[in-house]
């Protein structure tokens, strides 16, 4: 299920989840299906909790909205109580959300998904369906005239309520998807208008018309006393609602951290006094462990990525490349990355290049102290350098047969369009400069 | 010098001159300090809530005799930072980024009257584990004249005490790789020219820094003294400290997909 992502070990060994595993047997609870439902998921949850099909569900509910309407009440009150989940029976699963946890009560979350076509055929259908029993119900009298009210007041509520379950449903998803605010309030609005109208419809009927002004006036008065009343403790709940909302997701960040450290800090922490007469082995240890932490504290996403992605821009290109190089030759190498663009072809020859040199900086210059990398995106141009203080070395020494820098460095950055050149710096030490120039942008 | 990471460029280097060591009041020193500083002093406070990383400071460059350093004072948290600050006014402080009380940006801020004083001011020099560019940005803007990470080799450290005891600023390359990202070039018009741009010149002296070179190779690098390095160092930390660019650490801060 639900594994924490963006962890690798020392070894770079994928870890095992990091949770325990999902129990195989959650207990079953009733919940009204959020996906592939057509008015409150009633009748999806249902049958996902029968093991039925849901089209029976839904056939019985039709006959029960027969039967004097029984059916619709059932339906509301199902859609009042039960809450909404996810699940049901032949829904096509949304691929699940990849989060590091589930849901305090066991939900899966959900990735946003699009309305679907068949809502609309369901709410027609239901239009159709109302009319039919409109026509052909009989409650005697002028019953009859109050049912078009009711009928606009049911209307109403119905869309405010799933108007509050999709507000619910949104928390789940990922946050930040704000652009449907005015659509929201259109919808609440329409459904009090609905059912404004349906209870105005039904005073008209009744007679009342003429007493209309100081009844809504009265009705007015008691709606202002309760909200003076019940004002300040409803805002006081939704505050203390929020703030344990706000601690529950503290106290989850901190499970995490403390998730991570146990993890990986304290595994390696282990190797360190398992491997203390082993200098090497304790600094490439220690600086390994060192670059996952701040990866992952300073990322702004939090837990980073996952280290199986290849790498998309280019500084996390050139922190990835180093990371190995400085695990695999023991060397510290330390970048700074000014700008960032998106990988290329030709920015991906330029990082193997990159890599080339790092490794030979590391290899024949490590010596002199940590490796500095530096990457910068300006405008168009990409310029990387890599320079170690090593004893330094002369390209015009190396014998013609030795390729590896002619060719994985300068070979590669010339057939993709970019320069490379190789110095001695004056006061020791060899800098490897590479420039490219990016793709023009397609987009 | 400006190298948290670089070459022990200690005073055994080619070009010593004891004899421009010797005047103490001359700033902007062309050697670095050290051992070999012609008996140069500096007092220095220590500022960090983790007392295992005081002793290895204090083990590393308090030993008077070798180093010139004499350590006056410790800190570890703001109130006694202030405290132990105003009690024994030393020259350097090395002030750590996060401490409790409110971060080494608080004590900066409290100790305002003591950086500006004209007899003896106390200059600040961050050191800190942080990656993080608004903790980096922070402690610049609040005053301090340059940022290490710590893990600097006790030389280097010496060093860059004695820079910093002369006015000079003190980057290192991931802050210099900060402060090009912050100053990079917007389409946001500058609020004030002179401190909201980096002038070429500057720029190529920060790439250089960002590289790893020390203050020294940039100079042959680019064909001017180090006291003119050190300069254009310092006029990118008043920028720094000056510009009133809000969006400074932001940008510093935000990956710049270009």
């Amino acid at each position: 299920m639900s594994r924490a992502a963006g962890r690798v070990n020392i070894d770079g060994m994928p870890e095992a989840a990091a949770l325990p595993l999902d129990d195989p047997r959650p207990p079953r609870k009733l919940y009204r299906s959020s996906d592939g439902r057509w008015l409150g998921g009633v009748a999806r949850g249902l049958a996902g909790h029968l093991g039925l099909p849901v089209v029976w569900v839904r056939l019985v509910f039709v006959g029960l909205f027969m039967a004097d309407g029984l059916g619709a009440l059932l339906y509301a009150a199902f859609w009042f109580f039960v809450p909404l989940g996810v699940g049901g029976v032949g829904a096509q699963r949304p691929p699940a959300f990849v989060s590091t946890e589930t849901a305090p009560d066991g939900r899966r979350r959900l990735v946003a998904r699009k309305p679907d076509k068949g809502q609309i055929l369901a709410l027609l259908l239901m239009v159709v369906v109302a009319l039919v029993f409109v026509g052909n119900v009989n409650l005697g009298g002028g019953a009859t005239a109050y049912l078009w009210p009711t009928v606009l007041v049911g209307a109403g509520v119905a869309l405010v309520w799933r108007q509050a379950d999709n507000a619910r449903r949104a928390r789940w998803m990922e946050v930040g998807r704000r652009r449907r605010r005015t659509l929201t309030l259109l919808r609440s609005a329409v459904g009090v208008l609905l059912v404004t109208a349906g209870v105005t419809g039904i005073f008209v009927l009744q007679g009342s018309a003429a007493h209309l002004g100081s009844v809504l006036q009265a009705a007015l008065a008691v709606l202002v006393g309760i909200a003076l009343l019940a004002g300040p403790y409803l805002v006081r709940m939704t505050q203390d609602l929020s703030e344990e909302r706000l601690m529950r997701i503290r106290a989850q960040e901190r499970a995490e951290v403390a998730a991570h450290v146990h993890d990986s800090v304290l595994h390696t922490l282990t190797l360190i006094q398992r491997s203390a007469d082993n200098g090497n082995e304790v600094r490439r240890l220690a600086r390994a462990q060192e670059r996952d932490l701040r990866a992952w504290l300073y990322k702004p996403e939090g837990t980073g990525k996952d280290e199986a992605d290849e790498p998309d821009t280019l500084a996390e290109a050139v922190r990835r490349h180093a990371a190995e190089v400085e695990d695999k030759h023991g060397v510290p190498i330390e970048v700074v990355v000014v700008g960032d663009c998106p990988l290329d072809e030709g920015l991906t020859a330029q990082m193997q290049a990159a890599r080339e040199a790092m490794v030979n900086a590391a290899k024949y210059g490590g010596e002199g102290g940590a490796v500095q990398v530096y990457a910068e995106v300006e405008g168009r141009t990409v310029f990387v350098s890599v320079r170690d203080r090593g004893p330094g070395f002369d390209l015009d020494a190396i014998p013609v047969d030795r390729m590896g820098v002619r060719e994985s460095i300068i070979g590669r950055m010339e057939r993709n369009g970019g320069t490379a050149r190789l110095r001695a710096v004056p006061d020791g030490g060899t800098e490897v400069e590479l420039e490219m120039e990016r793709a023009e942008k397609t987009s | 010098m400006s190298d948290a990471n670089g070459p022990v460029e200690s005073g055994g280097s080619a070009e010593e001159t004891p004899s421009a060591a010797a005047s103490a009041e001359a700033t902007g020193k062309t050697e670095p300090a050290g051992a070999a500083a012609g008996g140069r002093r500096v007092r220095v406070v220590l500022v960090d809530d983790h007392r295992m990383f005081r002793t290895g400071v204090q083990a590393e460059i308090g030993q008077t005799e070798r180093t010139g350093v004499e350590v006056v004072g410790e800190a570890a948290d703001v109130d006694q930072a202030v405290t132990v600050i105003t009690a024994t006014r030393p020259e350097v402080v090395l002030l750590d980024v996060h401490l409790p009380g409110g971060g080494g940006v608080e004590v900066l801020r409290r100790c305002a009257p003591l950086m500006a004083d004209a007899e003896q001011p106390v200059r600040f020099l961050a050191l800190s584990v942080s990656d993080a560019a608004e903790d980096v940005i922070g402690v610049i803007r609040g005053g301090a004249r340059g940022y290490v990470t710590k893990t600097i080799t006790g030389t280097d450290l010496v060093d860059s005490v004695f820079r910093v005891q002369d006015g000079d600023a003190v980057f290192s390359p991931r802050l210099a790789g900060f402060v090009l990202d912050a100053f990079a070039s917007t389409d946001a018009p500058p609020v004030d020219e002179d401190l909201d741009r980096l002038t070429q010149r500057e720029r190529e002296v920060l790439r250089l820094i960002a590289r790893g070179y020390a203050y020294k190779e940039i100079a042959k690098q680019l064909f001017i003294s180090v006291k003119t390095v050190e300069s254009h160092v310092s006029a990118v930390l008043r920028k720094l400290q000056l510009s009133n660019r809000h969006e400074l650490t932001r940008w510093a801060t935000a990956r710049r997909l270009v």
